[in-house]
């Protein structure tokens, strides 16, 4: 009896590497690389531990987004999830996290049985958090969201996970099926190994579309989200630096300190 | 909602490209194309000097809303005691109240179990009614339990609008209430307005939004929740325009609490849950308050942070020096979070803590978007930085070119003087 996890995983641009044109004061989007989203890592990093634990657990990786997306769940793989399955279609586009967990969850329905679907606890372009709980309603299943530690029991019919906290943390008992969201604190995400690169060749994708899924066309995509953008634009910074300059660091700590003192702020 | 090329008007010059956070605009044939990861956040057509994109409205349907009212205030407390950030949206819930129309209520949402003396605290913070639901069975925060009592309860009295704090609990509780009743939820808000004015003077004052588009006569009182996306790179308002209620989490410490009003009445409305055991599929086995030291930058008057500058965790004893003497807590960038030298829970920025305290310290912080993200609103931010570039410097009040380490203990020696 294998124990199948359902690992959804989202493919981002590394936000960290966005900078601002600071003429124009749009993003500079050139060079910035597509990356496997940091939390969604670790939660393949889990349920990879799993299967080194039980080798007859089965992990399928699951995302939804362009067909570029795919070199993302090719990377899944060769850290050693056992497929990929890819949800493309331009009918899913701009859905928001309520349209986007109606699309997971018809594929999830079309994967079939699962025991354990694990997502990572937000997507650092939107850092929503929402998709995974969402995913946890439309399916009809227990969740547990800021995993920092997880615990299989010998048996896999329950988990012990630690729910993290502002300050300090839970300890939940959950039985499978459900939905758990893992944070960095969980674990160190593995590397693909060279096997797991050698055996992409022999490995297909399957993509999916709107059709293939079965969902209403009027439950995704941007039209059926509940939210939408009303406006946008780029932060305002603050633009009043004064540089203090000083013939020397004690002089300018002097010199803050007067500035500090004199407009009353110490 | 969409975005739409105008073929005939595209002159193939691809400045969109370039505007697009997305990378959902292509060239096909000379003329551009929408694909599937638009989000319909319409910068493109601000970017666009030929007319040739824009954004259509959605045609709304008539979908009754009137029957919502009030705006609501999930109520946090954790082992009877109330979160800070509850206070802080009965404040802001008031404001939006008066906005919506003179008879909208705010009202806190209680859940919990033996929690009624906390009713007094929410209507002196401001809250005009509120909803008590107390059974045993929610003597803890379960999602399970926690989700239905809130749902039952917003469809038996339907409210307008409802508002919970961005912590580990609103985030794990609201986008689950959110799919359960259908509606829209926008995450993170670190601004609400009802009134199109208001917006405006907002956007005006702190944003580089082109205003001439909005009309300040409005009468759309539909919530306009703007919050920090892709890193906190862009801000984008979001709207919830044909569902109810319109729900949001919000950011602890960004909104102002009211005074404190003594001897302040309201209503208190029992609501009897509905739950049974079976509801609930989760069993917290126990709750611990973290031993180290409580860190509460959201609520510290001075944060001393350190980033990737100090060049190793022991950097972080000269941050708490600093620290101890000036009265304040040591935060961190995510850099060096992310290098392993300091814990998570110091972190501030975008996927860290919102700090507004009235002196930030930044030594060795370069100053990425998303740290500014989270600090930005200090009253004062004094920069320490090698690198006279560094973007820290244009935000910083006052900066000092010089290493760190030379500098911080001068600091400390010289603060009290």
């Amino acid at each position: 009896m294998s124990f199948k996890v359902i690992v959804c995983a989202k493919q981002v641009p590394d936000t960290n590497e966005i900078k601002i044109d600071p003429v124009t004061k749009t993003l500079i989007r050139e060079g910035v690389p597509s990356i496997l989203n940091h939390d969604d890592a670790n939660a393949l990093e889990e349920a990879l531990g799993i299967k080194d634990r039980f080798p007859d657990t089965h992990i399928t990786v699951l995302t939804m987004g362009p067909p570029q997306a795919k070199y993302m769940l090719k990377q899944c793989m060769a850290m050693g999830a056992d497929e990929g399955i890819l949800v493309s279609d331009r009918a899913l586009g701009g859905s928001d996290t309520w349209a986007t967990s109606n699309a997971l969850a018809a594929a999830i329905e079309k994967i079939g049985s699962f025991d354990l679907i694990f997502a990572g606890r937000q997507a650092i372009d939107g850092d929503t958090a929402q998709v995974g709980p969402q995913l946890a309603e439309k399916l009809g299943i227990p969740q547990v969201t800021y995993v920092k530690e997880f615990h299989m029991e010998e048996d896999r019919k329950c988990m012990v996970v630690k729910r993290a906290l502002e300050d300090g943390y839970e300890k939940i008992r959950i039985k499978p099926p459900c939905l758990l969201t893992a944070i960095k604190e969980l674990n160190d995400p593995r590397h693909m190994s060279i096997y797991g690169i050698a055996g992409l060749r022999a490995k297909q994708i399957p993509l999916w579309n709107a059709k293939d899924i079965e969902v209403p066309l009027d439950t995704v995509g941007l039209e059926a989200s509940p939210t939408n953008v009303y406006r946008s634009f780029t932060p305002r910074p603050k633009g009043k630096g004064m540089i203090i300059n000083a013939k020397n660091d004690a002089e300018a700590v002097r010199e803050l300190l007067g500035q500090l003192k004199e407009k009353h702020i110490l | 909602m969409a975005v739409v090329i105008l073929n005939d008007k595209c002159k193939g010059c691809k400045l969109c490209l370039k505007a697009c956070p997305f990378d959902a605009i292509e060239m096909v044939d000379k003329v551009v194309v929408i694909n599937e990861k638009c989000t319909a956040c319409n910068l493109c057509a601000a970017s666009c000097p030929f007319g040739a994109i824009v954004k259509t409205e959605n045609k709304e349907g008539p979908v009754d809303l009137t029957a919502y009212k009030d705006v609501w205030v999930y109520a946090e407390q954790r082992g009877g005691k109330l979160m800070n950030v509850a206070l802080e949206l009965l404040g802001e819930g008031k404001r939006l109240a008066s906005e919506i129309a003179g008879t909208a209520k705010v009202c806190a949402v209680l859940v919990g179990d033996n929690i009624e003396s906390l009713a007094k605290d929410c209507f002196e913070y401001g809250a005009d009614q509120v909803y008590l639901i107390e059974d045993p069975l929610l003597a803890s925060f379960t999602t399970d339990g926690y989700t239905k009592v809130i749902v039952d309860a917003v469809k038996k009295y339907k409210p307008e609008i409802v508002l919970y704090g961005a912590t580990h609990i609103g985030r794990d509780l609201a986008p689950r209430v959110a799919a359960r009743l259908n509606t829209g939820l926008t995450a993170d808000c670190t601004r609400l307005d009802v009134k199109v004015s208001s917006y405006m003077d907002y956007a005006v004052h702190h944003t580089t939004l082109d205003v001439s588009t909005l009309d300040p006569t409005s009468e759309d009182t539909g919530l306009k929740q703007t919050r920090p996306a892709f890193g906190g790179n862009l801000m984008a308002t979001i709207v919830c325009p044909r569902t109810r209620p319109q729900m949001a989490t919000v950011r602890p410490g960004v909104m102002q609490k009211r005074e404190r009003q003594e001897v302040v009445f309201g209503e208190l409305v029992r609501v009897k849950s509905q739950l049974s055991e079976a509801d609930i599929r989760t069993e917290v086995l126990e709750i611990v308050k973290s031993a180290k030291e409580m860190i509460s930058l959201t609520d510290a008057e001075v944060v001393c942070s350190g980033g990737r500058g100090l060049g190793d965790p022991s950097g972080f004893e000269l941050m708490k020096a600093l620290a101890e003497k000036v009265g304040g807590v040591v935060g961190s960038s995510r850099a060096a979070v992310d290098a392993g030298w300091i814990d998570h829970s110091h972190q501030v920025g975008q996927t860290g803590t919102t700090v507004k305290p009235k002196i930030y310290f930044a030594c060795g912080i370069s100053g990425a978007i998303q740290h500014l993200a989270g600090m930005q609103s200090s009253d004062i931010i004094i920069a320490i930085n090698k690198d006279p570039n560094a973007p820290i410097f244009e935000v910083a009040d006052y900066g000092i070119v010089g290493d760190l380490y030379k500098v911080v203990p001068l600091l400390i020696e010289q603060w009290d003087a």
